[in-house]
């Protein structure tokens, strides 16, 4: 376990150090969204029947940070190890496979639950959102803050470059996250649009998050919580084996 | 006697390119043992697959008895690997460095160990200074250090003195001798022959990802017959009645290959009776140089 350990501690350390960057910078982009979107379209919209769209912004924007930052934690520090060339610390060592894997990913599951935590704390003081149930908004947070976790992991491994890696958050996870229902309910879109959105594996975790809050949502949270948890064993998989068989990181 | 290092048949093959062609080799406790060769002969491959890095294709590597791949735990634990390449973690002060390395080897609290390791290697008035701030030569030390940490039995650096000042190089020989003489087992890969010359005990020179020589570096060295006469005459040109003996010759500057030292007496007398004079004189022994360059011109000739 002490190996597990200080790796997850030395993940830690790694933006902990450097936290301007990682956990402030964020919450501020973050409230800004929140400052710029609930101020232009806070009269023309009304979600749910009567929540207003500032507080009903306020779980998306959350979990949209939660999610950037558990990707960018794991894979901007396993690319970096790999461009450095200090990921050999950790290849020479007796750690196994998993316990790297486990290491990676609760680092980068707390560094986002901390940035959703400081976001939700400043916006909750302005526009205090109401809380159903705080069992659901902690379990999404979770599992939507690991899944990202893992999905950095496999992008950190899979990247050669410093582009391929800004390509892997440009063109998959942005997207993913912005068309999920971030900024809107999904019953909002038209019915293509709806059926789009039912595919994205990021709907389920804002739409679930978001049941903790207001106790309503877009679909069951029963149906999302099982969505979540299927990809993030899929994912893990796949991530696992990537480590085990050594690909990319040991020739 | 379990051996340090013990590897059968092992090979690596890059598609086309085999960079490791099925190779034996024992590495006893206690040896300082050296791999040469020149780039690209599967010294680094080599100990890749016995660090954990690379994948053999075939065949087995054991350290201490534990095989790389299946008890690569306990395998990667009696192990401590200097990598070539000058890495190391911006995030991190030296002693933090060393703090997490040990933890990775499962070490709780190393402090006692990594004193005394910081002290050997010069880098204690360093302990609390961020990685980024060392010179080339005290990220070398930080490297060795880091290999240091668990203790291990068996040391592989991989051209520890690569870019190295010279009076450093002397200080780091010293400390990886006391290693040696404190009875870790200790393999290197250099570019400098005169280093494996002065620290090694055995030698395995590489080619094309084959052993092409393996011996003890007394015997190796003394495997090349005869010395050399390097004289530098007045006249220039070498007197006819050395013919037998014409070597290589520069200008002046004339190389003869002796078979012993009598020989010396008899050219120096042929030269007296030639009225040459000798303006300057030089016997050299042969050394691993020399065989180097023989082992690699033979292996050529042969054709591999």
């Amino acid at each position: 376990m002490t190996g597990l350990y200080t790796l997850f501690h030395k993940e830690l350390l790694r933006f902990w150090k450097v936290s301007l960057q990682t956990i402030l910078a964020p919450v501020l982009s973050s409230l800004l969204y929140l400052l710029i979107f609930s101020h232009v379209l806070a009269s023309r919209m009304e979600v749910y029947g009567g929540i207003p769209y500032t507080v009903f912004l306020i779980p998306g924007l959350v979990m949209m940070a939660v999610l950037q930052n558990a990707f960018a934690n794991s894979s901007s520090s396993l690319i970096q190890s790999k461009i450095t060339g200090n990921l050999v610390f950790i290849l020479l060592s007796p750690l196994s496979y998993l316990e790297i894997f486990l290491a990676y990913v609760s680092a980068s599951t707390l560094r986002g639950l901390m940035v959703g935590l400081g976001v939700y704390t400043v916006a909750a003081w302005f526009y205090p959102p109401p809380l159903q149930s705080l069992i659901w908004i902690v379990l999404f947070a979770f599992l939507g803050s690991a899944l990202l976790g893992v999905l950095g992991v496999i992008a950190g491994i899979m990247s050669d470059k410093f582009d391929q890696l800004a390509a892997f958050q440009n063109f998959i996870i942005l997207p993913l996250t912005f068309l999920s229902g971030v900024f809107y309910s999904v019953h909002s879109l038209p019915p293509v649009w709806q059926f789009l959105s039912h595919l994205n594996p990021f709907f389920y975790m804002i739409d679930g998050f978001r049941y903790g809050f207001f106790g309503v949502s877009d679909i069951s949270p029963y149906i999302s919580v099982s969505v979540v948890l299927l990809c993030l064993v899929v994912i893990s998989g796949w991530a696992l084996w990537m480590l085990k068989s050594g690909y990319k990181i040991r020739s | 006697m379990i051996p340090a290092i013990e590897v059968q048949q092992l090979g690596k093959r890059y598609r086309e390119l085999v960079a490791l062609d099925r190779i034996d080799l024992v590495v006893q406790p206690g040896e300082f043992f050296a791999l040469l060769g020149p780039n690209g002969a599967g010294k680094t491959t080599l100990i890749s697959i016995l660090a954990g890095l690379t994948r053999p294709s075939y065949g087995t590597a054991k350290i201490m008895g534990h095989d790389v791949l299946s008890g690569y735990r306990e395998a990667r634990k009696k192990l401590g690997v200097v990598p070539q390449e000058l890495v190391y973690d911006p995030f991190f002060t030296v002693r933090e460095m060393l703090v997490i390395q040990s933890g990775y080897f499962g070490i709780k609290r190393n402090d006692s160990w990594i004193d005394e390791i910081l002290q050997h290697l010069d880098l204690a008035d360093k302990a609390y200074v961020n990685v980024r701030a060392l010179s080339g030569g005290m990220k070398r030390r930080l490297l060795i250090a880091q290999a240091l940490v668990h203790k291990p039995p068996v040391i592989i650096l991989d051209e520890p003195t690569a870019g190295v000042d010279v009076e450093l190089r002397q200080s780091l020989w010293q400390f990886i001798r006391r290693l040696n003489l404190e009875g870790h087992t200790v393999v290197l890969t250099t570019h400098y022959l005169e280093e494996a010359e002065a620290l090694c005990n055995r030698v395995a020179v590489l080619k094309q990802g084959r052993i092409v020589a393996l011996d003890s570096m007394h015997n190796l060295v003394r495997s090349t017959r005869g010395y050399t006469l390097e004289l530098r005459l007045s006249t220039g040109a070498l007197p006819s009645a050395l013919d037998m003996w014409r070597g290589k010759h520069d200008g002046s500057l004339h190389s003869l290959e002796i078979k012993d030292y009598s020989e010396v007496e008899t050219i120096l007398s042929l030269l007296r009776q030639s009225g040459v004079q000798i303006l300057d004189m030089q016997l050299l022994q042969p050394d691993l140089e020399t065989v180097f360059r023989k082992i690699m011109k033979t292996q050529d000739a042969d054709g591999v």
